[in-house]
């Protein structure tokens, strides 16, 4: 199960470009994923305050929850992202960020998965999403 | 379509060349009007998020939204200085959008008081009417203090 959950992930991450782009990497405990985020200067929307562009943490909370399901839910193909509310806590600051995402229902069709992201602590979280996603089927 | 104030047209416009994450997208300015404004991203190859079809990853549509949805902001703020916020953005995903296609967004900041903004968003890649994403998000807005206005 291990094994073949990390190569699903190593997969996902490595097929697609803009994962590749955010610089995105995650790390595998039995089946539950940490993406990590390492700071990157193009990530940064407000240069003022050295903070994350909000489209950038919404974007790693979405890419964590589509890369928890390709571990949960193998498939050829990306599942897809049907809506998601994006919740913005604090700022997000020139650090590494983390989330984990929590797969509330996983139906034959649909997924409901909750992400919370932190930086340095993880009990004082800078973002969360809550989030439907439409699974491949082909799996 | 309604002017804006050139100083606001100025901000708007260097919203595209001033933020590195604009700019490591490639998002160009396309129009500012009172409380609207719209922006674009052009289909670039490590920007894609399906790698089968190469169609554009909704991270960068999620940026796209939240840029544009602050663009709006500024549109409708007026002169004085200010900062904004994200405090929440909902984004309901229609269809992917074409492979290789762009994509455009327009926003609307239909309320702004002294202390948040609302706004809505829609993105599209070919056709207005055939959208591809939809958003509805909400600002802080942070104003300078009227006492220490003076």
């Amino acid at each position: 199960m291990s094994d073949a959950a990390s190569a699903q992930l190593e997969t996902f991450l490595q097929r697609v470009p803009y994962v590749r782009f955010l610089g995105m990497q995650a790390e595998l405990a039995g089946d539950e994923m940490t993406a990590i985020l390492p700071f990157a200067p193009h990530l940064v929307g407000n240069t003022y305050l050295q903070a994350l562009h909000g489209g950038v943490i919404g974007a790693f909370l979405e890419v964590t929850a589509l890369a928890q399901l390709s571990v949960a839910q193998p498939s050829a193909r990306v599942h897809k992202t049907i809506d998601i509310t994006i919740e913005y806590l604090r700022p997000g600051r020139a650090l590494t960020s983390y989330a984990r995402a929590d797969l509330r229902k996983v139906g034959r069709r649909i997924a409901n998965v909750h992400v919370e992201a932190w930086q340095d602590d993880r009990s004082q979280p800078f973002a969360a999403l809550r989030g439907h996603f439409l699974l491949s089927g082909d799996g | 379509m309604a002017e804006v104030p050139p100083i606001v047209r100025e901000m708007a416009q260097n919203m595209t060349t001033s933020v590195p994450q604009a700019i490591a997208l490639g998002l160009r300015f396309v129009s500012v009007s009172p409380a609207r404004g719209s922006l674009e991203v052009p289909w670039r190859e490590d920007l894609v998020g399906d790698p089968d079809t190469g169609v554009i990853a909704g991270g960068v549509v999620n940026s796209l939204l939240d840029h544009t949805c602050g663009l709006a902001c500024a549109a409708a703020a007026g002169t004085e200085p200010f900062s904004t916020a994200t405090l929440d953005l909902r984004i309901d995903y229609m269809r992917p959008a074409a492979p290789r296609a762009g994509v455009v967004a327009e926003a609307h900041c239909y309320k702004i008081t002294r202390t948040v903004a609302f706004v809505r968003a829609e993105a599209w890649d070919a056709d207005r009417s055939d959208l591809i994403a939809t958003a509805q998000a909400a600002f802080v807005v942070n104003r300078p203090r009227p006492d220490s206005a003076s």
